[in-house]
């Protein structure tokens, strides 16, 4: 047990597949010698050779590409995008193929691949290092869209994601790699030492998929996040004194629904937050959920907090970026309503 | 039965890494002069023995030789001398900034000037540039402000694309410069489309694209060479071979088999390999494409052997991937002192001469920046304002986006 950041977590989680499963191979742009842009494979090539884990060309529907191939012949590939806002050429490979393979096949050939991606705003990266594309993932039928906040879930969802025998988009919320973030952007960084969740046993262990956690017990109202919102969330609830039950994802699609309507049964209000653009967004889905099974329990609309319906700006980042304040101005609207 | 040992990946490594001196010899680097210059009608596939060597016309010694000598106006040579040394200076200077924190992040283009500005200065001044995010040259030799470009980079009240975009994502239609996109390669293709039309409407502008050699391998690039080939359009298809894409070598672009300018011979594009630091190369080299292009004979493909002689980018520590003194030790120079070199062997500029246009530019720089950062920056906090982010996401704002607008102003 040692205290870790988001990096680490995930280069434990790669370790330990990379020994555990000799099908494991990891390949990316910039992943090999130099570790990747954020460091998450550093050592990694070093310690299991170049044919384990490797660079790659700049070519995202190749790197998809020559994963479910890799797959087709047995092995479990786990591959990065350098940011997700560069998966789009890649999409054609994840859409028709990656998800689709084992239903067009009737099982025949499976793609149990793992796709990395960094995804998030609030390092200043503009347009196209910023964005959370969950809903183009979550949208597609045979694809499992899984996103932690913090290092211990990061660690054991990853290993959960490369065991498991579907593709996994594993999206980590690159503004909390080396911190938990509240959204208040001019407060110092804090590190993630100290922080429970980053407390990350050295070896094997899952985080199951399709389960969510209790991030924050509470009873006033349910916050269904995820990602870096999770903590922007509990900023939210801290600084409005509502006694509102914080629930983190963990996997977005195919997700644990039985957790969800518990708390929105018992709360009877439901306030959802996402940093993704705000129209055909995950929020939408979860809105349409709750409705459908928790409609008779609700006292008050369900509200929305997301980003803008515009693209991620730079200068403009943080009127963009869904903060406390308006996560928590949103929580007392909902708690108003009689 | 085969003979054959078990299969082993093949991964290409550079010869080169941080405590390791590189060995350039896969450079295959030809004499200055050695190159023949076809005519700018030959067919496509004639051209593969150029795009197996490297076009040169500088010697040693800083003389022009052989048939690609473009015999050009010495005044051109120094206007381009001059872009050069500005576009040199102003990422100096940018650096800096960054390191300062008055900017959020900077690509300079260091080693890599000749290249775009040589370019432009065989182009007409109407013929469209897609570029990538290291062409600031095309910019400053088409004479965009300094103050303007400083204002986007500082993302302050007067940056031209309104704080949308990083640092270095310049757009400037009048400037015949295509909004810089974050997304590698796309910008190939769409140039190809701009050179389509400009045939379908019977101009006479022809495009140049830019691509930096790890981008090449994404699927725009290759449907770029396709459509070109295809439809014979007007376009310069640009590949700035600088050695490294972030961290990785040429070689895991596929440069360890075949030569970029390769690529473009087997998709039947006529193509040339040139020494990208050869200010008299470039101009040649672009000349014939541009010539080529002008008069209906299809495109060229131009591989611009250089080197990143900076990081990567203002987040990039490239002493963790390559060897420190790599950029000193490659064999084509620096592209800025062997022009000079030139201009001062043929007498065109005195030593004094050179002295006072690299204080001209210095000055001139300097004077900018001061004009732009009084204009405030992100860190200061003058931005173009939230409210501003609801503009262009549509030709007219639409209800949703009025209402999402009040609510952020609220
Ligand atoms: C589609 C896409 N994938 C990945 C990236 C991240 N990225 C930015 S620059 C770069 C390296 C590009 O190298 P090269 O094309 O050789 O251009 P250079 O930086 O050398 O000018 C990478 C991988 C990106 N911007 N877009
Ligand atoms: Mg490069």
């Amino acid at each position: 047990m040692a205290s870790m950041t988001m990096i680490q977590a995930i280069r434990s989680a790669l370790d330990v597949m990379l020994e555990r499963d000799d099908n494991v191979v990891i390949f990316g742009q910039d992943v090999g010698f130099f570790g990747g842009v954020f460091r998450c494979t550093d050592g990694l090539q070093k310690k299991y050779g170049t044919s384990r884990v490797f660079d790659t060309p700049i070519a995202e529907g190749g790197i998809v590409g020559v994963a479910v191939g890799m797959a087709a012949y047995g092995l479990r590939p786990v591959a990065e995008i350098q940011f997700a806002d560069y998966f789009y050429p890649a999409y054609d490979q994840l859409v028709s193929e990656a998800a689709r393979v084992r239903y067009r096949s009737a099982g025949d050939f499976t793609a149990p691949i793992t796709v990395r991606m960094p995804c998030g705003g609030g390092i200043y990266g503009g347009q196209t290092h910023s964005q959370s594309p969950e809903a183009l993932l979550t949208h597609v039928c045979g694809l499992r869209t899984v996103m932690p906040s913090n290092p211990y879930d990061a660690k054991g969802l990853l290993i959960a994601s490369i065991e498991c025998d579907d593709p996994v988009i594993f999206l980590e919320p690159k503004r909390i790699y080396n911190g938990p973030f509240d959204g208040h952007h001019d407060k110092p960084v804090v590190p993630w030492t100290g922080v429970p969740q980053s407390e990350v046993p050295d070896g094997h262990y899952t985080v199951p998929l399709e389960s969510a956690a209790i991030f924050r017990p509470g009873t006033a109202l349910t916050v269904l996040t995820y990602g870096t919102m999770v903590w922007v969330a509990e900023a939210a609830v801290r600084e409005t004194g509502i006694d509102a039950e914080i629930i983190d994802l963990r996997s977005l699609w195919p997700m644990d629904l039985d957790t969800v309507v518990d708390s929105v049964t018992k709360t009877g209000r439901c306030v959802i937050v996402h940093e993704a653009t705000r129209t055909s967004g995950f929020g939408a889905e979860l809105t349409a959920l709750v409705q459908e099974h928790c409609f008779f329990h609700l006292e008050a609309p369900i509200e929305r907090v997301t980003g803008w319906d515009t693209p991620y700006p730079h200068a403009q980042e943080w009127a963009y970026f869904p903060g406390p304040e308006r996560v928590g101005a949103a929580l007392r609207r909902v708690m108003e309503t009689a | 039965m085969s003979q054959c040992s078990p299969l082993k990946l093949h991964v290409p490594e550079p010869t080169g890494r941080p405590g390791r001196e590189t060995d350039f010899s896969y450079l295959n680097l030809s004499p200055a002069g050695a190159v023949r210059r076809p005519a700018i009608d030959t067919p496509p596939l004639a051209t593969v023995d150029v795009a197996d060597a490297l076009v040169r016309v500088l010697d040693d010694d800083g003389h022009a030789v052989g048939p690609w000598d473009p015999k050009a106006d010495p005044q051109l040579l120094v206007a381009g001398l001059r872009a050069m040394l500005k576009t040199r200076s102003f990422d100096a200077r940018m650096v800096v900034a960054q390191r300062q924190k008055k900017i959020s992040f900077y690509m300079q283009s260091l080693g890599e000037e000749a290249i775009c500005i040589g370019q432009v200065l065989a182009l007409e001044p109407d013929d469209m540039c897609f570029p990538t995010y290291r062409q600031q040259g095309i910019l400053i030799a088409r004479g965009y402000g300094l103050v303007d470009m400083m204002c986007q980079l500082l993302s302050n009240d007067r940056d031209p694309v309104k704080g949308r975009q990083m640092p270095v994502m310049y757009s400037s239609r009048r400037h015949g410069f295509f909004s810089v996109s974050g997304n590698l390669g796309t910008q190939y293709v769409q140039a190809v489309g701009w050179a389509m039309a400009s045939a379908i409407k019977g101009d006479t502008r022809i495009a140049s694209a830019w691509i930096g050699d790890g981008a090449t391998a994404e699927a725009d690039f290759h449907s770029a060479l396709t459509f070109a080939s295809v439809y014979r359009a007007p376009v310069i298809l640009n590949i700035v071979n600088n050695q490294w894409a972030i961290s990785s070598f040429q070689g895991i672009a596929g440069g360890e088999a075949a030569t970029f300018a390769a690529h473009g011979v087997g998709n039947g594009i006529a193509s040339l390999r040139v020494d990208g630091n050869d200010f008299l190369a470039v101009l040649a080299t672009s000349r014939w494409a541009a010539e080529r292009a002008r008069c209906g004979f299809g495109p060229t493909l131009i591989e611009w052997v250089t080197y990143r002689g900076g990081a990567h980018s203002t987040s990039d520590d490239p002493s963790k991937y390559r060897p420190a003194d790599d950029w000193q030790r490659f064999p084509l120079g620096d592209p800025v002192a062997r022009l000079k070199l030139h201009l001062l062997a043929t007498g065109a500029l005195t030593d004094d001469q050179c002295t006072r246009m690299q204080q001209e530019v210095d000055e001139e720089v300097v004077a900018a920046q001061k004009e732009a950062e009084s204009y405030g920056s992100l860190a200061s906090g003058h931005v173009h304002d939230a409210s501003t982010m609801f503009d262009d996401v549509y030709r007219d704002v639409p209800a949703h986006l009025v209402r999402q607008r009040a609510q952020q102003q609220a």
